[in-house]
């Protein structure tokens, strides 16, 4: 622990976002009774205001790179990365909550101070360079998550997924909590880049710790950032827990605190327990082979889209975990941009499915998209970008996420993993397909003739994300340079 | 401006403005797809003439860098393969739009959007000279050809749409892997330099890596051209696709296969390819006449002109593993006149599907008595498809099977089986549906061809006999091309060709006369 404690302004400014984020969601829980009755629209409003005024204290942040508080928190290019990552992401899930929320009578303070509150977590775990600030940052994430994912109190299986959710993300987070013990009573410390020296044997003792100890606590820190990722054999939860939650808050689920999970992962793996990496590789390895084959298969026989879009996240958390069995700076690079890219093709999707839900979300199955393609081309268009983008066509963002996520798997020489992490991503065009065939090939059903034309929240939360998703599939070398810049984590 | 980009921008530019064109008007969407496919063949028509026939190498070449990291150029470039390829594209193109004109009239606008991306794709495949670019185009190109089936096809549309994508994708995921593989080693995605490096011995693989590296590309080829036995979703694509997507299939997208083994998998793993010639050579026998078999046996008039192309195609692999020069030769005529050919059954089909809603080979007879004309451009078509001389193919097999014949004799035997084959059942089909007895249906229905159809007629039979007639205008710069990849295939590999007295080339012969 750092010996002095005291505050000066950089600090301040390295930890901009989360503090804004934490005073505007707690001034939406006090203005809620003032508010409420005039506009029903006034907290969406407020939500998007204090996640842009967070981006751009994400941003101004960086321009004060560095540690914060005594080194708990590290302010990097990655740091920046993710925090903008999930701060877009609020921004996406928001938009068509607008709509979402209207049609289901729901609109209120809670949902949106609790996904701003969850934000700030993601947020802070981005930053985060302290096992102590880590678990913090995941506390707040997932309680927060776990009230939304239960925000439908009347919903049998709202609250069935809330309370899945709750139980073995508590008892993930457990785990999680015992690899810190172990970390802070063999090396002493809880700061990544100190453990990692005491490790390395450079610490003020000098005397690396037991080979062992290390390893057990790595073991459990993959078992509880595993289930956060939703990785193989840790996916249990995902399908329910996303059927049962409201559509908008499914989509959150699938990609902020997944994000943030991976970078704490990223993080983790990639400075502490890098110099074991042989020892965790093979571990990954087959968590990442798992994970895809379970996913993609799994994701073949569900009728139901949110279901189907649960096990495609696992699949997808397969492909990241390739990158971090890189064990590479370009590996890193590489699961950064993929997890920009899936941030927004799968976003994109699920905002096209709470579009369609209708009220009570009756049309959740995959042949209520038919016919999708005649009665609202634009709906149609943007979605299939989406899966294009998820089945990995070039000039899309999945795509390229795939393409160099394998080509730093290739660097590493895992040929073995490459080869079946492609096979697999063949098999899952054909769930996606489905949703193309029934959208273009098939006439239009019951949901798709009830369908509500588009609002302007849903429109925007349809193509901004088309957009970026076909930015990053014919541009991505902006984002490919910053996150190349950013993937060096061992300072 | 260069022209091979000009030539992927009309098209692109094509898609993007038929998108904006309003959907109650699909008179406007078929105006401006037969306008702009006619401006890019126009375009296209430059290239021969620009085109300098001496050189071996790419020409016309534009290489800008696209990404930085890794690095990945725009980089494309005509040589004497894919100049014609592209052609072909461009050529079929209006063709496919005027066929279309009447038997397509549901969701008009998305059709011709999708129509003129097939064409960018296409056209970008044989023109992109960086590996990932040319990945690019070849997923592409899968799209649009995905939803031409399965919108607008048959009763089986969905399942043949689906099979075709996922058959295609299981072949192109395993070359992506050999492309990054490839870029982990050369540290580069130019075909040229990589090309290049392997032929001047700064890059070798070991013999089990080479092989590899060869069987991943080649599947993804050997799944598009199709080679049996992985030919089973062709017949599935082109019975159920409309006739556009059957012309556009046959005609080109299966040549991306021929010319992906040619351009690809020959000069990058060049003994590889020598040791799984044999093996690979069998299949295209066993192709060759299970094809023709298979087509004579068919009742379904679009079933069998997709059988014959499984036959047809055994002839283009068959000439490319001979590797001689008469073969490749062969080969590549042999993919341009496939495409004229093959694709001008398809349109005929088209027009008798558009006036009797069968395909059924038994619902027919005596069409040559209510629709003369079209009988007549029929016969010219089959009789170029059989392999008559002075008319295109004629040409094409002629080579493929004397380079069959200087590098194993045996195999010219069994190649010329189908050759006869073919004979039997394309004349037996037309006996069946334009001889005999006039049928009721025929003779109420069935009318001769009108000044639309006339204008896709003309230019195809016109081609066939220019192709038979004066291969000349053709072949210079193919085997200019081809020549150069058999130098290529010479490299680390102890091999000679068994001949006492090596044949004159094509090229040589025109110069000589």
């Amino acid at each position: 622990m750092p010996a002095s404690f005291g505050f000066n302004a950089s600090d301040l400014i390295r930890f901009l976002p989360e503090t804004i984020l934490t005073v505007m969601g707690t001034l939406m829980m006090v203005l809620d009774p003032i508010l409420h009755r005039r506009s029903s629209h006034a907290f969406g409003h407020m939500s998007i205001a204090a996640l842009i005024a967070a981006i751009g204290g994400a941003v101004y942040a960086y321009t004060q790179a560095g540690p914060a508080f005594g080194g708990m928190l590290m302010v990097d290019g990655f740091a920046t990365f993710f925090r903008v990552l999930v701060l877009v992401v609020g921004i996406l899930t928001i938009l068509p909550s607008y709509r979402f929320l209207a049609r289901q009578d729901a609109e209120t303070s809670e949902y949106h101070a609790l996904l701003i509150f969850s934000i700030a977590g993601q947020c802070l775990m981005a930053a985060a360079n302290d096992l102590i600030i880590v678990f913090i940052g995941l506390e707040i994430s997932s309680i927060a998550s776990y009230v939304l994912a239960g925000y439908f109190r009347d919903d049998k299986r709202s609250n069935e997924a809330a309370l899945k959710y709750f139980l073995l993300g508590s008892f993930a987070t457990a785990f999680f909590l015992y690899g810190v013990a172990l970390i802070y009573g063999a090396t002493g410390s809880v700061n990544l880049t100190a453990a990692r020296a005491v490790i390395l044997g450079q610490g003020p003792g000098g005397a690396a710790p037991a080979p062992v100890v290390i390893g057990v606590a790595a073991a459990l820190m993959f078992v509880g950032l595993g289930f956060k990722v939703s990785a193989a054999p840790f996916q249990m939860w995902a399908p329910d827990v996303y059927q049962g939650a409201p559509t908008p808050v499914t989509a959150f689920l699938s990609a902020g605190p997944k994000a943030a999970a991976f970078a704490v992962f990223l993080r983790i793996f990639m400075t502490t327990f890098e110099p074991i990496g042989s020892g965790w590789e093979p571990l990954v390895w087959f968590s990442a082979l798992l994970s895809m084959t379970i996913g993609n298969f799994a994701a073949l026989l569900q009728t139901n889209i949110k279901r189907m879009l649960a096990y495609s996240s696992i699949a997808h958390a397969g492909y990241v975990l390739v990158a971090l069995t890189a064990r590479s700076q370009v590996g890193t690079a590489a699961a950064m941009f993929y997890l920009a890219a899936y941030a927004l093709m799968n976003i994109g999707a699920f905002a096209a499915v709470s579009h369609l839900s209708g009220r009570g979300e009756r049309y959740q199955n995959i042949e209520d998209f038919s016919g999708l393609g005649q009665k609202q081309p634009l709906t149609a268009a943007m979605l299939s970008i989406f899966l294009l983008s998820l089945i990995g066509v070039p000039l899309t963002g999945g795509f390229f996420g795939k393409f160099y996520i394998f080509k730093a798997a290739l660097e590493s020489h895992l040929v073995w993993l490459t080869v079946l992490g492609l096979l697999n991503s063949a098999v899952a065009a054909y769930y996606y397909l489905r949703i193309l065939v029934m959208m273009y090939m098939r006439e239009p059903g019951e949901a798709v003739e009830n369908a509500e034309p588009l609002t302007p929240g849903l429109r925007a939360a349809l193509i901004l994300p088309a957009l970026g998703t076909l930015l990053l599939g014919i541009f991505p070398t902006w984002v490919l340079e910053f996150a190349g810049k950013s993937a060096a984590l061992v300072k | 401006m260069n022209l091979p980009t000009l030539i992927l921008a009309l098209p692109l530019a094509g898609f993007l403005i038929a998108l904006l064109v309003p959907r109650s008007s699909p008179r406007g969407s078929r105006i401006w797809a037969i306008a702009i496919s006619l401006a890019t063949f126009a375009a296209s028509l430059a290239l021969p003439i620009v085109f300098d026939r001496g050189a071996p190498g790419e020409q016309l070449t534009l290489d800008v860098p696209w990404i930085a990291t890794p690095n990945i150029h725009y980089h494309v470039a005509a040589d004497g393969v894919g100049l014609w390829l592209v052609l072909l594209s461009t050529f079929l193109t209006p063709i496919c739009v005027l066929i279309s004109w009447r038997s397509v009239q549901k969701r008009v606008k998305e059709f011709y959007a999708f129509l003129l991306l097939l064409e960018f794709g296409l056209v970008g495949v044989f023109l992109a000279q960086d590996l990932f670019l040319f990945y690019v185009f070849w997923e592409v190109s899968l799209v649009p050809m995905y939803f031409l089936i399965g919108i607008w096809g048959h009763e089986r549309r969905i399942y043949a749409a689906v099979k075709f994508f996922l058959f295609t994708m299981t072949g192109s995921v395993l070359m992506l892997a050999a492309i990054i593989y490839l870029y982990t080693r050369a540290q580069t995605f130019s075909y040229p330099a990589i090309v290049d490096m392997i032929w001047s011995g700064r890059l070798s693989f070991a013999p089990g890596e080479q092989m590899l590296l060869f069987l991943a590309f080649f599947a993804a080829f050997a799944i598009k051209v199709p080679i049996f036995p992985l030919h089973t979703w062709l017949p599935d694509a082109h019975v159920e696709a409309p006739v556009a997507g059957s012309v556009m299939l046959a005609s080109v997208m299966l040549k991306m296969g021929t010319y992906g083994i040619l351009h690809f998998c020959l000069p990058l793993f060049p003994s590889a390819a020598r040791t799984c010639a044999p093996w690979i050579v069998v299949l295209a026998i066993v192709g060759i006449i299970y094809g023709a078999l298979v087509a004579m046996v068919q009742p379904n008039m679009k079933k069998l002109v997709a059988y014959s192309s499984v036959s047809h195609l055994g002839f283009v692999v068959l000439g490319i593993f001979t590797f001689t020069q008469m073969g490749l030769d062969g080969a590549v005529y042999q993919m341009l006149n496939h495409g004229i050919s093959t694709g001008a059954l398809f349109v005929f089909v088209g027009l008798l599907y558009e006036r009797r809603h069968s395909l059924e080979i038994s619902d027919y007879g005596g069409v040559a008595t209510a629709a003369p004309w079209l009988a007549t451009a029929f016969l010219v078509t089959t009789l170029a498809s059989i392999g008559l001389p002075m008319l295109n193919n004629f040409v094409g097999e002629f080579l493929v099977l004397q380079g069959a014949a200087i590098a194993n004799f045996r195999w010219a035997i069994y190649a010329a089986i189908g050759v006869i084959l073919s004979a039997c059942y394309m004349l037996w089909m037309y006996q069946r549906v334009f001889y005999g007895e006039v049928k009721e249906e025929v003779r109420r229905r069935v009318a001769d061809l009108n000044l639309r159809e006339w204008a896709v007629v003309i230019p195809l039979i016109a081609m066939m006999v220019w192709m038979g007639v004066y291969s000349q205008t053709f072949l210079p710069p193919v085997s200019r091309t081809t020549a150069r990849v058999l130098e290529q295939t010479q490299v680390n590999v102890p091999f000679q060709v068994r001949v006492e007295h090596p044949p004159r080339m094509p090229a040589e012969a025109a110069d000589a006369r």
